[in-house]
């Protein structure tokens, strides 16, 4: 288990790691929280000649509120999510992710936007991220530019991040009154990526009726995948079993999942039903008592 | 005795100042890595190791054809078979060993490795061992002159007519076929050694991850005698180990090449092994394919029992078995009933997969066993409509029957079974429990209680049966005792977790009456340890242990008759208590153990050696058969198939317990390496040959979050034959856990038909299952 040999460099600005990013071209590689990275190297699945260490960069690093707008930094540690008070006020879902991202040590060094940028369907945060309605900051030469999470994954491994761009930060809109937030995975033991994972927010307006919807789904298709039909399953009408059940049913349609040693596709299918169901009754409890 | 001291050897683990192989650096030493085939069956056409050797630091490329030369490229295994250390010809599985690159440091030899281009041709290979029989099988081991087949051996036990005529007239016959998995020990630390060859004096230095470095020395010798390495040349030793459980048992290829390298190039040459290495090319266990059958009555008397078992060996049979016990101790399947008529055969076969298989925590195939029994007489308990735990009542051997000898010819010493699993059954509120499953079934709810009452057959052996390539497997003690009164002791085993440094101290502690701290305990360095034959099968305490006990029984002796000097009296005039010896009925004229000692190098009676030392060899009389009751709670989410362990009640015997504390971790340990086979863990190979789990991302070793909280309890049967009458305990757990999982969850699915299910249970074989018989 040893990477191939590569050069280390450690930037201490944004500036220069991009402009590092473009000297280097497509043998450079960002190296942030390293938990994805890094066994992939050791396996040398990956042998990027050239490793630029964001992690000195100072400033990528916060979760913040402003103007209705939630900021997370790019190189927020999963640790710093699982324990921020500012979104266990407001956003319970990621206290449910992060716990269920392998064990702490890791999430000590992993990072919201090395989950991100690294494309996996199979990791959990993109999901979230899609119910969450999120938005991602990328910023490059040019500058910064925003990129809707539903237009962010391409295919295995691929993101709309261009060469030379770095994921600096993730905007979420604050949700409204009436708003609740779940996730789960089927793991067949922690630090597992899910057999199937279901990210939901739901916001219940006073008649009752829901008034936004947002279902994202963890590694039953080839990219991260929002439930749509599922949502809109939802939206308008009134929370009913009948209409929960429309939106399980419609989410275990719409995925695709492959048979592995994790289930069969069937079985995939039949668990994303089962957590939707119980994430949009955990997600609303939540916003029934907040 | 019986004090939970803590242990010795943490003091230095915890501080990070454990030795481990890889710790061992030496001036001059080279790495070696290992190029692996990625066919599991193929003609090597050609190794091409041109670009390897321009690697920066690379110094040589080893291949079968080197090895050939000295005729070092085929060595045995522990049961006579043979196995190929860099093959000349044809690969036999995938990740086997096809040549090793030797460098000036690790990352020169991987990147050499990278480098080896090897050209194959893939053959189809044999993976299904039930078609390893077929007649138009490919035969595997043409290199065997004459083979016609992948049959290895045929064992039977019992007596088959008898057995047959009571399942013939028996009103209730049960059958299940059942697959105990091919899984691996994956120990912390994976294998590796130092291999040190000094030119000059003839003598190779071998640091190595083995449990029976003595055992070790006498194999080098046998295979690399032909080159002048005879065994006074040779000093194996193994330091602190991170885990054995049987996988660091075998010779591997990679200790040869080793050793090969270092006496060709006279420079130390080091292996370690990497996780997928050790994970994909190492020693499995288990992989028994078991048909069980039970006949009894209606009311629940079992009468007889039928095992046949097809066993998967890989490509060699590299078990680590005594040499006279081709499926170890399998026999014990009979259990812990008492019945007279059984018939086991075994079949061993050939496939193209990794060799073993070892005996992974468990007393040679007494995990297999087990499982069959328990599993099989909870199917009898289905059958007929009653309760596991009645039946088991029903038929246990009682107390008043030992030594009871089995059918298959075991005597087993002690044992109280009723009284172990009543205070399980006390312990969860049983009843209670199965009142909570009535209500929960008629809600469509999934609870599952699962029992195992098992007997364990430990501690070999006694010299008449038990050899390993006709070294009897007795184990040593010698104890030498400082004119200060402070002791070392040595042992001929070899502790990788076990803490022998604590428990061997202990014993002697007990014996003599010197203070546990004041005993250097040493094991692992053949130079200076007794022979011994090693660390596994729970064999420490009954044998090495027992070697200590009467070791120091034996200077109690000479103790008695140096205060007898020292007080002027006649040795039957003298009282032993723990540390001293006293005149009878003066108890304020007496000597302690440490005077008497001094005394032994300083004023030792006329016409006594002097000194004060003794060694003990201890050949057990009988094995020791250690016995347990587990009771497991599951609760299952039918929508997902998710398995909940609730309660786990462990209830072992093990005769007189040394050090509580330790056994209490030594059970904990091994019902986690249970709960891991029972619902995580098995190496799974596709019709090609390819792992399909051959890293810790996909072989799903359970970890602190996955593990229960184990509940454990003791009633205490001492040995009748052990010096202290102790009985071993490491393997219990693992070996009585995975059929109380197994029968809990079976148990929770049984109302929806379901029988059986093959380890390892995990949520979407549940699910597969409900949904098979429509429950879902």
């Amino acid at each position: 288990m040893i990477p191939q040999s590569f050069q280390y460099e450690s930037p201490g600005s944004l500036a220069e790691a991009i402009s590092m990013l473009q000297q280097y071209g497509e043998d450079a590689k960002i190296l942030s929280g390293g938990h994805s990275l890094i066994p992939m190297m050791k396996l040398r699945f990956a042998t990027p000649e050239y490793l630029i260490d964001i992690n000195n960069i100072p400033g990528l690093s916060y979760i913040r509120e402003e103007n209705g707008t939630l900021k997370i930094g790019g190189l927020t540690r999963e640790a710093e999510l699982e324990h921020s008070d500012l979104l266990k006020q407001h956003f319970p879902i990621f206290a449910d992710v992060t716990k269920l991202i392998a064990d702490p040590q890791v999430r000590n060094m992993g990072t919201i936007g090395g989950n991100l940028a690294h494309g996996d369907a199979a990791n959990d945060h993109p999901a979230v991220m899609m119910a969450l309605h999120a938005t991602v900051v990328a910023t490059g030469p040019e500058g910064e530019r925003e990129i809707p999470i539903d237009e962010f994954f391409y295919g295995f491994y691929m993101t709309a991040l261009q060469h030379g761009d770095i994921l600096t930060e993730i905007r979420i809109p604050m949700p409204p009154p009436g708003t609740g937030s779940a996730y789960h995975k089927m793991e067949r033991k922690v630090g597992d990526y899910a057999t199937a994972g279901v990210a939901v927010q739901i916001t219940i307006g006073d008649n009752g009726v829901v008034t936004a919807a947002g279902i994202g789904l963890t590694n039953v298709n080839p990219v991260p995948l929002r439930a749509a039909r599922s949502e809109q399953a939802l939206i308008g009408k009134p929370l009913t079993e009948a209409t929960i059940n429309e939106a399980a049913l419609y989410a275990s349609e719409d995925c695709n999942p492959s048979s592995d040693l994790r289930g069969s596709e069937e079985y995939k299918r039949s668990i994303v039903a089962t957590l939707v169901k119980r994430m949009i009754h955990q997600a609303v409890n939540r916003a029934n008592n907040s | 005795m019986g004090h939970s001291l803590k242990r010795k050897e943490d003091a230095r683990f915890i501080q990070g100042k454990g030795r481990y192989v890889d710790d061992v650096k030496l001036p001059g030493m080279l790495y070696m890595d290992i190029v692996r085939s990625p066919y599991a069956y193929a003609k090597i056409k050609n190794i091409n190791i041109d670009e390897a050797m321009k690697v920066p630091g690379v110094v040589a490329v080893v291949t079968g054809r080197d090895l050939e030369k000295y005729n070092l490229h085929w060595m045995p295994t522990l049961m006579s078979d043979t196995q190929m250390v860099l093959p000349t010809d044809t690969v036999m599985y995938q990740a086997q060993e096809v040549a090793a690159v030797i460098a000036t440091s690790k990352y020169a030899a991987r990147d050499g490795r990278e480098a080896v281009r090897v050209e194959y041709e893939p053959m189809k290979p044999v993976i299904d061992p039930y078609k390893s029989l077929d007649p138009d099988a490919p035969v595997l081991r043409t290199d065997k002159e004459g083979k016609k087949d992948n049959h290895i051996w045929n064992w039977k036990v019992g007596d088959k007519q008898k057995t047959d005529d009571v399942f013939a007239k028996a009103e209730v016959v049960v059958k299940e076929q059942m697959h105990i998995p091919r899984i691996h020990v994956a120990s912390i630390e994976t294998c590796g050694c130092v291999a040190d060859y000094d030119k000059v004096n003839n003598h190779l230095t071998m640091y190595m991850t083995t449990q029976a470095p003595h055992a070790i020395r006498t194999v080098i010798a046998l295979v690399a005698g032909h080159v002048g390495l005879t065994e006074e040349k040779i000093r194996v030793i193994s330091p602190d180990i991170g885990g054995g459980f049987g996988g660091k048992v075998p010779v591997y290829p990679g200790y040869v090449i080793a050793i090969a390298v270092s006496f060709l190039v006279g420079k130390p040459v080091k292996w370690i092994e990497d996780r997928s290495e050790n994970l994909q090319a190492d020693s499995f266990a288990r992989d028994y394919h078991i048909t069980a059958e039970m006949a009894g009555t209606k009311d629940g008397k079992i009468l007889a029992t039928r095992f046949k078992v097809l066993a998967d060996h890989g490509y060699t049979d590299a078990s680590a078995n005594p040499s006279k016990f081709p499926t170890g101790m399998f026999s014990i399947a009979t259990g812990s009933y008492d019945y007279d008529a059984t018939y086991m055969e075994c079949d061993a076969v050939y496939t193209n997969k990794p060799p073993g298989g070892v005996a992974y925590r468990c007393s040679f195939r007494v995990t297999e066993a087990v499982h069959a029994i328990e599993r099989i007489t909870d199917r009898f308990a289905l059958e007929i409509g009653k309760d596991p735990a009645e039946l088991r009542l029903q038929n246990f051997i009682k107390k008043e029957d030992f030594p009871w000898k089995s059918p298959t010819g075991w005597i087993y010493d002690s044992g109280d079974y009723h009284k172990g699993l009543l205070k399980a059954m006390d312990t969860v509120d049983y009843h209670q429990l199965r009142a909570e499953q009535a209500e929960k079934r008629k809600r469509g709810e999934l609870m599952g209680i699962g029992l195992s009452t098992f007997t364990e057959v430990v501690g070999a052996g006694p010299s008449k049966d038990f050899d390993i390539l006709g070294i009897k497997m007795f184990d040593s003690a010698e104890i030498r005792v400082h004119p200060t009164g402070k002791a070392i002791a040595r042992f001929g085993t070899k502790s990788q977790g076990q803490g022998h440094e604590t428990t061997y101290a202990q014993i002697i502690a007990e014996e003599l009456g010197i203070p546990a701290e004041n005993i250097q305990i040493e094991e692992g360095d053949t130079d200076t340890a007794p022979y011994g034959l090693g660390t596994y099968a729970s064999r420490s305490t009954p044998t090495a242990g027992a070697a200590a006990a009467v070791a120091s029984r034996k200077l109690r002796d000479k103790a008695r008759k140096i205060a007898a000097y020292l007080l002027e009296v006649s040795e039957d005039d003298l009282e032993w208590e723990p540390g001293k010896f006293f005149v009878k009925g003066a108890p304020e004229k007496s000597k302690t153990i440490q005077e008497i000692v001094f005394a032994s190098y300083t004023n030792h009676p006329p016409g006594m050696e002097a000194g004060f030392e003794a060694t003990h060899y201890y050949d057990p009389p009988n094995l020791t058969f250690p016995s347990g009751a587990y009771i497991c709670v599951v609760d299952i989410d039918k929508e997902t198939g998710a398995i909940h362990v609730r309660r786990f009640v462990a209830i072992d015997d093990c005769g007189n317990i040394i050090n509580p504390m330790i056994v209490q971790g030594q059970v904990h340990g091994g019902l986690t390496q249970g709960i891991a086979p029972a619902m995580y863990e098995e190496l799974i190979y596709d019709e090609a040959g390819n792992i399909l789990n051959g890293t810790f991302m996909d072989y799903l070793v359970p970890t602190a979050v996955e593990s229960p909280k184990w509940e454990t309890g003791h009633t205490v049967t001492p040995s009748p034959h052990h010096p202290i009458g102790a009985k071993g305990v490491g393997e219990s757990p693992t070996v009585g856990a995975p059929p109380a999982i197994a029968n809990a969850i079976v148990d929770a699915l049984s109302p929806y038909g379901i029988t059986h299910l093959d380890i390892p249970i995990t949520p979407f074989k549940v699910w597969k299952a409900l949904k098979e018989k429509g429950a879902i």
